[in-house]
């Protein structure tokens, strides 16, 4: 399948994200975060952190709302069967804690093919209610045999 | 810290129904990683990782070498290689590549006995 580069630079809906205490919880306790800071709002304070600060990588329940329209794009037309997860990269920011909103922005960053595969480059770029920007993730899809 | 420093290795084993709590806290319910008999119909050995709670062990190593503060993580960018599976051991162990300006770059890898699951990640940490 012949990919159209045209849509290169399209972006999409912003989503916004509340971010509750028990989901930063629920989050750290799965992928084994136990530093009180992530669970325990007087430890978070003590930290200097407004309220419980949810570990780094929270950033992909975050932006998975704003995320998730992008892939199933069909302008884009990504084959989701033969789809892997290539590469990811995060940079982050302000922390982001229990009330906070976050609002994330996505835009196709590039489309390519490569030796029979094809290569999607999305960037999110998420930004909290005070318009501090709290992580940006370059997301590369990678479909085999396209 | 300084360059060429090993740091120190971090092990964890997901249990055989960790990709079912990583799939509640992170909302990817995709079959592959929680219906051991969908990911054998599609050519996997039974249900698989997510890769994105891989990154989040070598977000966990990265951060910890920062002394355990996640405001010292600053980056991090991974390949997500060959599969990871449930009730194996990954072992995250890193060294440092550099250390300039009060922020050290470090090089990872996570792996799952010979199989390497994440390869050529790279960490910025405040130091």
């Amino acid at each position: 399948m012949k990919i159209d580069t045209s849509k290169i630079g399209k972006t999409y809906s912003p989503f916004t994200y509340e971010v509750g205490l028990e989901k930063i919880r629920e989050y750290a306790n799965a992928v084994g975060e136990s530093n009180p800071v992530h669970h325990d709002r007087a430890a978070a304070h003590d930290a200097g952190f407004r309220d419980v600060v949810a570990p780094p990588m929270f950033v992909v329940v975050y932006s998975a709302g704003a995320m998730g329209p992008a892939v199933l794009d069909p302008e884009i037309g990504i084959n989701l069967m033969m789809m892997l997860h290539g590469s990811q990269e995060f940079v982050w920011g302000e922390p982001v804690c229990a009330g906070d909103a976050i609002t994330t922005r996505v835009e196709l960053k590039d489309m390519r093919e490569d030796d029979g595969r094809q290569f999607f480059v999305f960037e999110s770029v998420s930004t909290n209610q005070d318009g501090a920007e709290t992580a940006r993730g370059t997301w590369t899809n990678i479909v085999r045999g396209g | 810290m300084n360059a060429g420093d090993d740091l120190p290795q971090l092990d964890v084993t997901p249990d055989k129904y960790l990709p079912h709590r990583y799939a509640g806290a992170s909302g990817d319910f995709n079959p592959i990683h929680i219906d051991p008999e969908f990911a054998k119909a599609v050519g996997l050995p039974g249900n698989i990782l997510h890769g994105l709670y891989a990154m989040a062990q070598v977000a966990r190593f990265a951060s910890g070498a920062a002394g355990g503060d996640p405001r010292r993580l600053k980056r991090l960018s991974v390949q997500f290689r060959d599969i990871g599976v449930p009730e194996q051991e990954i072992t995250v162990s890193g060294t440092v590549k550099e250390v300039r300006d009060g922020t050290a770059v470090i090089d990872t890898v996570a792996t799952q006995g010979d199989t390497r699951i994440i390869r050529n990640a790279e960490a910025e940490i405040a130091v």
